[in-house]
């Protein structure tokens, strides 16, 4: 990838600019902040139902919020994956075509069945779709969901793809501090929440993380 | 031929094309590429499987030169 700063970057100059340590860090910020919710629900549970067990529907009420909370920050991750409104099918084929222009074979062949690309950065491995995209860091024990688009909607989806590739392959840290982080956490968190048939390109991802 | 594209609603449109030795061509290709980052696109030029180059130039010897929009966050 090129070294050359993204220049969309300069819109979010407050931003300090994505590295490794930054990243691994943000993980476990991110972790943190999801155990920080989670606990206080599990602990009035257990206190509630300590101190009156005829209080366990409450109990049952709070653990749930307590499951609920990482399940919905997953699905949020899971999400900037989603597929968008196709385009019309000449534009999607034209498209399609540029698109397989700048892949190799191997990550044409997984967008025919995902719908995804994937591209080995020096971050991780990164997983890019229309809307968004899922960086698998080295290890594959950990993803970072990062929402990020281009402001057009007219566009169809392959070209979609093509323009957040484009970016990734200029400035691939760049393209981290610009995007907004939907999600980090263990990768199956995510994939459970994914449409089955794009799976296979996170289990690619992860296994090329490793 | 080198060839300028540009990622838009048909999938991709040609804005020009050019030989280095043919200069009309050539100015012709410099024109639009300056009027479509006048309109707000980005200049890119790949070089092979992972990486890309952005450009504030047309680089004459580049195959392919590709605009795109500006993207964002969220």
């Amino acid at each position: 990838m090129s070294a050359e700063a993204l220049p969309e970057t300069a819109g979010v100059y407050w931003r300090p600019r994505v590295d490794a340590d930054r990243l691994a860090r943000r993980g476990r910020v991110w972790t943190l902040t999801t155990v920080a919710h989670t606990i206080p629900y599990l602990i009035a549970s257990g206190v509630l139902f300590w101190l009156e067990p005829l209080s366990a529907p409450v109990g049952a009420i709070l653990l749930a919020h307590a499951w609920a909370i990482p399940e919905l920050y997953a699905k949020r991750g899971a999400n900037v994956l989603r597929r968008r409104p196709r385009a019309a099918d000449g534009p999607e084929r034209t498209a399609i075509g540029l698109l397989g222009d700048l892949v190799g074979h191997d990550a044409r062949a997984l967008h025919a069945r995902t719908g995804l690309v994937l591209e080995r950065g020096a971050l991780g491995v990164w997983l890019v779709g229309e809307g968004g995209a899922v960086l698998v860091a080295p290890g594959g024990r950990r993803a970072f969901c990062w929402c990020v688009h281009v402001e057009d909607r007219s566009l169809p989806s392959a070209d979609r793809i093509a323009h957040l590739l484009l970016a990734l392959r200029t400035d691939e840290a760049g393209f981290a501090t610009v995007a907004n982080l939907a999600f980090s956490g263990a990768p199956r968190r995510v994939r459970r929440r994914l449409p089955p048939a794009m799976r296979p390109a996170l289990d690619a991802a992860v296994a090329a993380g490793h | 031929m080198a060839r300028l594209i540009r990622m838009d609603g048909s999938g991709h449109t040609t804005l020009a094309e050019w030989t280095a030795a043919d200069e009309q061509a050539v100015e012709a290709a410099v024109s639009a590429f300056r009027a479509q980052l006048d309109a707000g696109y980005y200049a890119v030029v790949t070089e092979g499987e992972g990486h890309a180059r952005q450009v504030d130039e047309l680089p004459m010897d580049a195959e392919l030169v590709i605009l795109r929009r500006p993207i964002a966050g969220g």
